[in-house]
């Protein structure tokens, strides 16, 4: 007993780990260059990095640097920070919403976030990379609201609905949400877009990395360290929702602004990425479980570790993405769901035997 | 601290649960809340947590109301074990009991030795020490409302609030949290189905259709007649030649 008593509460798995977390991304970062169609020896990548951050002047192949800084490096830059801000999300609906299903991919706000910014690129209200992400944002939003009001109606049309039941509601809702946003977003896109336009946005929806520049990463690298931030500051209010948002509220969680703040926060975050690279299922869901296995489920130390981890796992899939089918590069969502997929019915099949 | 509900009333969707409750509580004192299923206990007592808003009247502690405090003030003086709070989360005892000192927390104000152990004196007080590193999923009920008990207990209260903390329990735990709820020198209110339990608070009081229809000392208010007229039971007090101590027998529904 005196052996229980005097371990520390939270040190347990500690926390020194967190140091070599950026040393893995910039590892991530630097194969994501690396491995490709043509593969680039990581000393030329490191050559191209001190050209182009530390005004060195190494002699590099004009093409080779080319592609590592405009193409490859941009890429994995932007996939790792849709990887960090998706997880992110997972985490923090699964927390507040206290359903292990809740993803924003699967509850539709990925969907309406892909409504938003169809509607805005294709009549063109404004222009440019954040008109697209407002587009996204308000999409998000709605989505979230519908999604959540259907579900809690269903609940209370079927009495109690805590639990496992709450848990079901919410897919189904999500579903119906998806397939509502996904038609109206096929019905824009049939009664405005152009041909071409169309070929595009379809390839787009399906989420992809392809046409990422660094114009694009400005965006995402601001959103990403944003919903990191907002996370690390909540850590221990998402802890007090473990026992639902009553129990948060007695021990002094403000449960209405801080619940409406982190998912409008998440919402944002989610519609920047899906204004840059479609909606890209499954990260939300696999990530944030695969975590809370390894380091717990306290955010002190499953958010940073899902935030790395997020990162990581979109830059491996889309070195997948792009070396898996020879000569053709894959919709990086296609990876993810292939992944996605059956982790998701893991997670099913697991939760009912709890 | 004390406790005061004046002229409380909550309604949801029309339907009053909680009409008209004057209450106060001495710094101090146990005081029970007893009363039929859907009498409003559980109601009265969110309503004394600040987790739901009183449509009329106010509660105070001391002499501030409570919804002028925000709800992280509110906390360091007032915690709440409810009847079911569950989770799917794998989680330790110990972790849950750490959760306890949130409302001391922030962002800035990191966790501290102090705080562990004050997780380790709530573990030793509801007797759970020996399973601090077990995963919550494998408690049985009992253990889990001990674990909440220490969870509040993390909290420092000045003020405890308990809904039937003692249902799922079997008796030697039943009597071991009463008695460590009677010993602890802060206000504790307590919602009780077991009115031979009541009995040994400082003073009871009974709530039937969202009213407080009665309070004081338990030998005054429960009496035959109350618990026929308010618990539709037939029972008889008698004197207990071990101790000199009263209780209740029941004999019959009405």
């Amino acid at each position: 007993m005196s052996i229980a008593l005097t371990q520390p509460t939270t040190r347990r798995f500690g926390l020194r780990w967190l140091w070599v977390t950026p040393l893995v991304l910039v590892a991530a970062l630097i194969a994501g260059t690396a491995i490709g169609e043509t593969p680039i020896p990581v000393d030329t990548i490191l050559k191209v990095l001190a050209n182009q951050l530390l005004g060195a002047d190494y002699s590099v192949d004009r093409i080779d640097e080319g592609i590592i800084w405009n193409y490859r490096l941009s890429r994995a830059v932007v996939a790792a920070c849709c990887g960090t801000s998706l997880a992110l999300a997972g985490v923090v609906l699964q927390a507040l919403l206290r359903n292990p299903l809740a993803d924003p991919y699967l509850m539709g706000i990925s969907a309406g976030a892909s409504t938003g910014a169809v509607a805005v690129a294709v009549a063109g209200l404004g222009a440019g990379m954040l008109s697209l992400s407002l587009g996204a944002f308000a999409g998000a939003l709605l989505a979230f609201g519908i999604v959540v009001m259907l579900a809690h109606a269903a609940n209370s049309g079927v009495g109690g609905g805590r639990g496992v039941q709450a848990a079901g509601a919410i897919i189904l809702a999500g579903i119906a949400g998806s397939q509502l946003f996904n038609a109206l977003t096929a019905f824009i896109i049939t009664k405005s877009a152009s041909a071409e336009q169309a070929r595009g946005i379809m390839f787009w929806l399906m989420g992809n990395l392809s046409g990422v520049r660094w114009a694009d990463a400005t965006l995402a690298v601001p959103a990403a360290l944003f919903g990191l931030m907002v996370c690390l500051w909540h850590r221990r209010s998402l802890d007090a929702f473990t026992f639902g948002a009553d129990s948060a509220a007695s021990m002094g969680i403000a449960v209405r602004p801080v619940r409406g703040m982190l998912i409008i926060a998440m919402a944002l975050v989610t519609a920047v990425m899906v204004s840059i690279v479609g909606a890209i299922g499954f990260v939300g869901l696999v990530i944030p479980h695969a975590m809370r296995f390894i380091v717990g489920s306290q955010h002190t130390r499953l958010v940073p570790a899902t935030a790395l981890a997020g990162a990581v796992f979109l830059i491996g899939s889309d070195i997948l993405s792009r070396t898996l089918v020879s000569g053709q590069v894959l919709p990086i969502g296609v990876i993810t769901s292939l992944i996605g997929a059956p982790a998701f019915a893991l997670i099913l099949v697991r939760g009912k035997r709890h | 601290m004390q406790l005061s509900a004046e002229q409380l009333t909550w309604a949801v969707h029309g339907t009053p649960l909680v009409v008209d409750v004057n209450l106060t509580v001495e710094p101090g004192q146990t005081f029970g809340l007893v009363g039929p299923n859907g009498s409003g206990k559980t109601s009265l007592l969110r309503l004394l947590a600040g987790l739901n808003k009183p449509k009329t009247g106010q509660v105070r502690i001391d002499s501030q109301p409570l919804h002028a405090l925000k709800q992280r003030t509110i906390a360091q003086s007032i915690a709440l074990v409810e009847q079911q709070a569950d989770t799917t989360d794998r989680i330790t005892v110990r972790q849950v009991v750490a959760l306890g000192r949130t409302p001391f927390l922030s962002a800035l104000r990191a966790w501290s030795v102090e705080d562990d152990a004050i997780v380790a004196k709530a573990l030793i007080d509801v007797d759970m020490a020996h399973m601090a590193d077990r995963l919550w999923h494998t408690l049985s009920g009992g253990e889990r409302q001990r674990v909440h008990i220490a969870r509040a207990l993390a909290q420092h209260p000045t003020i405890l609030l308990l809904d039937e903390p003692t249902n799922h329990l079997d008796i030697r735990h039943q009597l071991s949290i009463l008695e460590l709820v009677r010993q602890l020198p802060i206000t504790v209110i307590i919602s009780l189905h077991d009115l031979n339990q009541a009995m040994e608070c400082d003073r009871i009081g009974v709530m039937d259709s969202g009213r407080l229809i009665d309070s004081g000392p338990p030998r005054e208010v429960l009496t035959a007649s109350r618990l026929q007229q308010t618990f539709g039971v037939h029972a008889h007090v008698i004197d207990d030649p071990a101790d000199g101590k009263q209780f209740m027998r029941f004999r019959s529904a009405v």
